[in-house]
């Protein structure tokens, strides 16, 4: 262990070895990777563990309610131009999960580290990040976490004094209002598709103004839109210093355009030419599964996750259009959030001419809402069942995310 | 209700829209047309004026400070008071019920004055947050099933002499005094704590605003075989805990 910089401490190694002990538990009893359990039983003996493994890294964390695992491989790929990478990239991104995937990082030059919105502010002050890179932020699982705004406002305390380099969506007030509190942001207008969010000032809470798509200013106050470096404009960013980017991704859509141009900036505080990241990026074929296509039962499946009403706007946006099957799974545990209520913020009005099924623990929760939309639906039981109904082709499959993980397992990816 | 038809007014979506608070409205406007009403849903932002000409308000939950904002908005303009005065039905939920009460704390931790439209005060809660399914018995007087809910707040609501409770709590916290009450009523104005898209699980309670709005003592059936299999899985659920 992390030989290359201070040594840990007697102490350390044998959190990180009973960490690792725990993990590899979780892993032989089935319950996922196991990066989860690992970084828990390694906080327990050393709190100060995240500081020490983190010592010797250039690290970069990712923080958004939406994107947050996509942005961090795709920043993990860029930097991988300059040296060793280590990342939480499964997306265990509370400070358990990344404890655990730190110890796996003595020889790596970068740590990039998706955070949980909670816990940006303490890892933050935890591993003296060099860049900190924040997408968006929206109404998510509001039974477990605190309120937008509140973590808004964490968010705000927590980079105030902060030498990171912050690399901030303009596009999102809440955002940018949470970011400007650090002295050194770059602003990237990398588009926000859900306003519901960010109708009232952050600062104040005057009505905002938005005269166009662009614009927002308080009427109130004037907090607004910063001018940004750098402007996602179809699959090019704009006006950045020097040439305009070309993104090329494999991966689909609006939102992973937006991730890319954020961590194109990321890359470029690092010395990473833009272009050379970007084309790093266009390896990236899906994201712990996310947005792969399986074969099942002769039929071409997209995984598709999506887990609040902001991430299923984006989703829509971005799948084949009717008359494509499309198949909806949701469940409402632990990890979901245990309240369905967020389901009667996305318009499945969008999915008119889709065949539509729905699945998953709560698909009676989806049938009604699909009901009151007035979008024609199938109730199925299974995975198997609602494909089958389907004719060969591509079916796209949105699920949240414990209704993802079982299909995940059901299709074999 | 006007020649025009129905006009379902939905109050201050921009503050008081937290969490599935317009599945309220979609399950209003969507039941009224299935019985062959012309439906009318307005929106009315903080800075517009609340219309004083609607058939039926729904007013939503949000955060602290949005709260705080639409209670001041609806006190300076006066429009959700004159349309009950016209006697339109409203029916809110959460921090939408505080603002039609005498008072609540605010943000800021001091009194705010509501609407008075309900005959309630509420408070801040000392204790963790009411969060979780909720099964309650509604007032028998309003002839309705079992209400099933999500709450999640932090208020505790004592009820006046002038308003009766909404329901009796068997699952959950409801006005969270400790006594079982849930949510309160009286005449055309209704609050609840079960947040959001609550008329999604309970179909009954936007039929019955449909009802008071069109008087009549009942209403065509529909198709409810959803939200028939909705509310018994939610029922079962609550019942047995896993």
């Amino acid at each position: 262990m992390a030989e290359s910089a201070q040594p840990l401490s007697a102490r350390a190694r044998l959190a990180v070895t009973a960490g690792k002990a725990a993990a590899a538990v979780s892993r032989a009893a089935g319950r996922g990777s196991g990066s989860g359990i690992g970084g828990r039983g390694a906080l327990k003996p050393d709190p100060d563990l995240l500081a020490r493994l983190a010592g010797h890294l250039d690290v970069v964390l990712v923080s958004a309610t939406n994107g947050k695992t996509t942005t961090t491989r795709l920043i993990a790929e860029a930097l991988r131009a300059g040296g060793e990478v280590v990342s939480n990239a499964l997306g265990a991104n509370m400070p358990a999960g990344i404890t655990s995937a730190l110890s796996d990082g003595s020889d790596a030059r970068y740590g990039v580290l998706e955070v949980d919105e909670k816990y940006l502010a303490g890892v933050a002050r935890d591993v003296s990040p060099k860049a900190i890179a924040l997408l968006n932020l929206s109404r998510d699982q509001l039974d477990r976490a605190a309120e937008t705004r509140m973590l808004a406002e964490r968010w705000r305390e927590g980079l105030q004094g902060s030498k990171a380099t912050v690399i901030a969506n303009a596009d999102d007030p809440l955002v940018v209002w949470a970011a400007s509190s650090s002295p050194n942001v770059v602003w990237v207008a990398a588009g926000q598709e859900w306003k519901d969010d960010a109708w009232s000032c952050p600062s104040c809470g005057g009505g905002l103004d938005r005269p166009d798509d662009v614009t927002w200013r308080c009427a109130e106050c004037g907090f607004g839109r910063r001018a940004p470096t750098g402007v996602l404009s179809g699959d090019k960013v704009l006006d950045p210093p020097g040439a305009p980017w070309q993104i090329r991704l494999q991966l689909p859509g609006r939102a992973n355009r937006a991730t890319a141009a954020i961590a194109a900036a990321v890359a470029a505080t690092f010395g990473i030419p833009p272009q050379v990241a970007l084309e790093r990026m266009q390896a990236v074929a899906a994201v712990a599964g996310r947005y792969d296509v399986v074969g099942y039962q002769g039929r071409d499946i997209r995984l598709l996750l999506a887990k609040n009403p902001a991430g299923w706007l984006e989703t829509f946006s971005l799948i084949d259009p009717p008359p494509t099957p499309v198949i909806l799974s949701v469940n409402a545990r632990g990890a979901d959030g245990t309240d369905t209520s967020w389901l009667w913020d996305v318009d499945y009005t969008r999915l008119a001419g889709h065949p539509i099924a729905v699945i998953g623990d709560r698909r009676l929760d989806l049938a009604v809402r699909l009901e009151v939309a007035g979008v024609g639906f199938r109730v199925c039981d299974t995975l198997q069942e609602a494909v089958q109904q389907s004719p060969p082709g591509r079916i796209e499959a949105i699920a949240n995310y414990t209704a993802f993980q079982d299909m995940r397992r059901t299709v074999g990816n | 209700m006007s020649s025009s038809g129905l006009r379902v007014v939905w109050v201050y979506p921009d503050l008081l829209s937290t969490y599935g608070d317009q599945g309220n409205v979609l399950v209003v406007e969507r039941r009224a047309r299935q019985r062959g009403l012309t439906v009318e849903r307005v929106d009315v932002r903080s800075d517009q004026p609340v219309p004083t000409s609607g058939d039926i308000y729904l007013v939503g939950g949000g955060e602290d400070r949005p709260q705080r904002l639409a209670a001041e908005r609806l006190r300076r303009d006066g429009g959700l008071t004159r349309a009950h005065e016209n006697g339109a039905i409203i029916f809110s939920v959460c921090a939408g019920y505080q603002i039609l009460g005498h008072e609540f704390i605010n943000d800021l931790g001091q009194r705010e004055p509501g609407l008075g439209l309900l005959d309630v005060i509420s408070v801040r809660g000392g204790g963790e947050r009411c969060v979780g399914d909720v099964l309650a018995d509604v007032d028998e007087t309003l002839a309705l099933p079992q209400l099933t809910g999500f709450e999640n707040h932090q208020g505790v609501t004592q009820l006046g002499p002038g308003v009766r409770p909404f329901a009796r709590v068997r699952l959950g916290n409801g006005n969270g005094t400790g006594d079982g009450t849930e949510g309160a009523w009286s005449g055309t104005v209704f609050g609840t704590y079960m947040h959001g898209p609550v008329l999604a699980r309970n179909p009954q309670i936007a039929d019955l605003l449909l009802r008071l709005t069109l008087d009549v003592p009942a209403l065509p059936a529909g198709d409810d075989r959803w939200y028939d299999a909705l509310r018994a899985e939610r029922v079962a659920a609550a019942t047995q805990p896993a």
